[in-house]
């Protein structure tokens, strides 16, 4: 596999040109905004939380395809969640973005039970390899973490 | 008589022998940061190895030559910039971005009062827009902006009443993302004719044009070494010597002062004012050496090869991607210079990079520190490519292989 189809696999591609849950949700839901300054990223995270569980999520912004398909998948992965497995989604996920650019050792069987239990969201792990691009990897996340400060 | 060669520059250009993801690098970031010629490597390392010493201190002989060292690269600076006054005006900085701060924050706060306003335009680099907005948090500034038309150039059609009140024309002499070439000249008339004073931004095109301040007739200039073939960690800020006479001091500490006592201070006199602590001695060295490089090659020659360059490369790119690929610039040769910004219809300037990087391309993709300038143009980013004296067409085909693999790759 090149360098490139590691980054950009089939299914960042997908969610990249279909993205999910594009959109926005009215008031009472959250809004929460988050920015990369850096290369002018931007995303708007909307969160519809009733009885501790995410029942609705909406995104809207812009940004190159690895911030639009993790956030798409976030949203895939994030929603009808109970707020407890959603944090530990995010966990997960930060951990795997924020190996310091290692490739996760997939001989490790501790790293393949991860990955395996991320499902669509381990396509992303290609990302960590390129630390440039990790801060596109993880806009969308950091902007839910906050959303769910907030909330 | 020319000496001008490209292929001459680039093999006196040791970083362009690197080989990226096993293809030559195809250097096209100039615009972010130039890459310096051996001439400039090599007078930093002799004057570390055999020279260093710090300066307007010492009375031995190295402390001496350190001195001469610093002193020279000033004395160069200001004939390259054929400045009034020579030497005088001329202040060293850490770059183009810390001389605006010098200039809001010594000359503005002394001289600019509440309702006094301050004329910019949209093309400026953040360099030339935030320090403003600071100086606004404590003068009740008028911060207004001269718009850019779809054209890509200054609308100057309401120029007369934008000047009205103005103290302070600041205004960059070439678009970092633009590449467009604005009339300063004939601008700095029109504000000295309303009692306003004229800051320039060259960090553009100081190492890409020929600049004579007399000529351009400016009170301010500013620019970073590091865009024009030097090292980084130097810029310059100019001032006419009569105007930087009275401006108070910047930075406090060693070597601005004449007097310290424990009742208080007075501070020196000329550029030695302006700069507080040991300066970027190696640093003068550098740029020294770059302007004495730049000189040899003739900023006439340059500016010729980056047109030549700039026609090529935008007749091609429109050629080949027939309007998928826009160019955010004027397409016209004679008002700009070899900034070339490019948005690819259906995919976003980071993965353009990314492809790019593949095949040993270097472009910025991003805002590149002009946010307001991408907000009137409704963009978020753009991948740009910006050329050197050491750029050559071989340069615009790597870019349009690697934007056609890009255009595939997304679909």
């Amino acid at each position: 596999m090149s360098n490139l189809e590691e980054l950009y696999k089939e299914i960042i591609l997908d969610h990249y040109r279909t993205p999910r849950n594009r959109g926005e949700l009215a008031p009472p839901a959250s809004k929460t905004e988050g920015f990369n300054p850096l290369c002018g990223d931007e995303l708007t995270v909307y969160l519809e939380v009733t009885d501790g569980k995410i029942v609705d999520i909406k995104i809207t912004g812009h940004g190159c395809s690895i911030s639009q398909a993790s956030s798409s998948l976030m949203s895939v992965a994030v929603k009808g969640k109970t707020l407890e497995e959603v944090r530990e989604v995010l966990s997960k996920f930060k951990n795997m973005m924020t190996l310091e650019g290692d490739v996760v050792d997939l001989n490790d069987p501790a790293n393949r039970e991860v990955l395996r239990s991320l499902g669509e969201l381990a396509a992303l792990q290609g990302v960590s390899k390129f630390p440039v691009r990790i801060k596109c990897a993880t806009l969308a996340w950091n902007t839910l973490s906050q959303g769910l400060e907030e909330n | 008589m020319s000496h001008f060669n490209a292929e001459r520059v680039r093999a006196d250009t040791p970083a362009l022998t690197r080989v990226i993801n096993g293809r030559p690098i195809t250097y096209l970031d100039s615009g972010a940061s130039s890459l310096p010629p051996r001439t400039v490597i090599e007078a930093m390392d002799e004057y570390y190895r055999l020279r260093h010493a710090n300066v307007h201190r010492g009375v031995y002989q190295t402390a001496i030559e350190a001195t001469d060292a610093y002193e020279g690269a000033r004395a160069a600076i200001a004939q390259f910039l054929n400045a009034p006054g020579g030497s005088e005006g001329v202040v060293f900085t850490k770059n183009c971005t810390e001389a605006f701060n010098l200039l809001a924050k010594s000359w503005g706060a002394a001289n600019l009062k509440d309702g006094d306003a301050v004329l910019l335009t949209e093309m400026e680099h953040h360099a030339n827009i935030v320090p403003w907005f600071q100086l606004r948090e404590t003068i009740d500034l008028d911060i207004r902006f001269i718009p850019v038309n779809d054209l890509f150039e200054l609308d100057l059609t309401a120029i007369h009443d934008l000047l009205k009140g103005v103290k302070l024309l600041s205004l960059t002499a070439m678009s970092n993302v633009l590449g467009t070439v604005n009339p300063v000249q004939e601008l700095a008339t029109l504000a000295h004719a309303q009692g306003a004073l004229v800051a320039v931004d060259a960090a553009q095109s100081v190492g890409h044009m020929p600049t004579d301040l007399v000529e351009l007739d400016v009170d301010f200039m500013m620019f970073s070494g590091h865009k024009m073939l030097g090292p980084t960690g130097i810029g310059v800020f100019w001032a006419r010597p009569e105007i930087l006479a009275t401006m108070p001091p910047f930075l406090g500490g060693g070597g601005m002062i004449a007097d310290v006592r424990t009742d208080g201070y007075t501070p020196a006199t000329g550029f030695t004012r302006f700069e507080a602590g040991t300066p970027m001695i190696a640093e003068a060295v550098g740029l020294h050496a770059a302007v004495r490089y730049l000189e040899g090659l003739g900023l006439d020659n340059v500016q010729t090869h980056d047109r030549a360059l700039t026609v090529d490369a935008i007749s091609r790119i429109n050629h080949q991607f027939n309007g998928r690929v826009r160019i955010i610039g004027p397409t016209a040769h004679d008002n700009r210079g070899g900034v070339i910004s490019l948005d690819v219809d259906g995919v976003h300037p980071h993965d353009i990079a990314q492809v790019l990087d593949e095949i040993g391309v270097c472009v910025r993709p991003g805002h590149h520190c002009a946010k307001p300038l991408m907000r009137r143009f409704g963009l978020a980013a753009t991948a740009r490519a910006s050329f050197g004296p050491y750029s050559l067409t071989s340069d615009t085909d790597a870019l349009l292989e690697g934007l056609q693999r890009a255009i595939t790759f997304f679909g």
